[in-house]
């Protein structure tokens, strides 16, 4: 085929994702995308859905938060100061989650580790100052089964809780991952999607503290 | 770093080649930057639902758009979301994903809303079901 022939072809949607000259790769011509990419697309394909997941619940609180059946309402059970400092371990987890990105690239076995160990403990940090707000309502007596608002608190906050605790177990795997088997293309891309799922559960929390804490305390 | 396939040296050339000095200090910048607007956002967020300086019915609103403004953030910061011809396919599906979650979430207040609006009181639909 000659260079005028395959500039040719390269406007034949027949032969998109076959290799040409001077384009981008992924994009019909320069070849297939390389693997990470395609493997970030794909997980960033799962967030969206568990964002969907995450948006029913949304509604379903949205729905319920009126409906407290004469037990406490919003405002009479939430406690800034303890979403302030969960909204702080949260975004400071993400932000060293950030760096151990960095430190992966610059292939450091100390300060990757160093950077992953500081994210988990403000991710266990989080998480356990939220299981002593659901241990606080339900000694009294304000449980999930209470009423429908504090069923869709529940069910809402506790998804998320849910998620950060898979995603601490997930970030111990990758860090014995990364000490075990060193900086190899399959672990870090493993890393990839751990750092994406991380960064997704603080938009999810930023979600959840400004409309469920933030609103129902003002409404 | 030695890579032993092809494939394996085709995506290391990505955006995670051992790189500069130069890039990691770029990196680092963006996520501090994503760290210091995301604190603003969070800082006045806690302040608007605190304040009596905002009229009360307008709190949500200023809440709900102080909220998306930094999952904007965070998606552009942290998650590196960019218009760049590599993130066309990742743009186009949340796209697609934010109709989804627009749907569910606006749909199900807005038709339960009418629901209730419509709906008989409680004891007269007692009455009726003896």
């Amino acid at each position: 085929m000659s260079s005028t022939d395959s500039f040719v072809t390269i406007a034949d949607p027949y032969r998109l994702g076959h290799r040409g000259p001077n384009l981008a790769r992924g994009h019909g011509g320069g070849g297939p995308a390389s693997i990470r990419v395609i493997v970030g697309y794909g997980f960033w394909l799962f967030l969206l859905s568990d964002i969907i997941i995450f948006a029913c619940l949304f509604a379903t609180y949205a729905v319920l938060a009126p409906n407290t059946s004469g037990g406490p309402g919003a405002r009479q059970i939430f406690d800034l100061d303890r979403v302030a400092w969960e909204t702080a371990c949260l975004l400071a987890s993400s932000f060293f989650c950030g760096l151990a990105t960095i430190a992966v690239a610059k292939r450091s076995q100390m300060l990757t580790q160093a950077a992953l160990l500081i994210t988990g403990l403000l991710g266990l940090a989080f998480i356990l100052l939220e299981v002593s707000e659901f241990t606080a309502l339900y000694r009294q007596g304000y449980g999930p089964t209470r009423s429908a608002f504090l069923t869709g608190f529940f069910t809402l906050v506790g998804c998320h809780g849910v998620h950060v605790t898979a995603g601490l177990l997930w970030l111990g795997t990758t860090m014995a991952q990364f000490f075990a088997k060193g900086f190899r293309p399959d672990i870090g891309r493993r890393f990839l999607c751990f750092s994406m799922f991380w960064h997704f559960l603080d938009v999810v929390w930023v979600a959840i503290f400004s409309l469920v804490y933030l609103v129902g305390t003002r409404l | 770093m030695t890579t032993d396939t092809h494939a394996d040296h085709l995506e290391y050339e990505e955006d995670d080649k051992g790189g500069s000095s130069d890039e990691h200090s770029a990196h680092l910048m963006t996520y501090v930057l994503g760290l210091a607007l995301a604190t603003l956002l969070t800082v006045a967020s806690f302040w608007v639902a605190k304040t009596d300086l905002i009229y009360d019915p307008g709190i949500p609103m200023a809440l709900a758009t102080l909220a998306v403004a930094q999952m904007g953030i965070h998606l552009v910061f942290f998650l590196h979301l960019t218009t760049a011809p590599d993130n066309t396919n990742n743009i186009l599906a949340l796209a697609f994903g934010l109709l989804i979650v627009g749907l569910v979430i606006f749909g199900s207040v807005w038709i339960m809303a009418h629901l209730n609006h419509n709906m008989m009181p409680m004891p007269q639909l007692m009455q009726m079901q003896r």
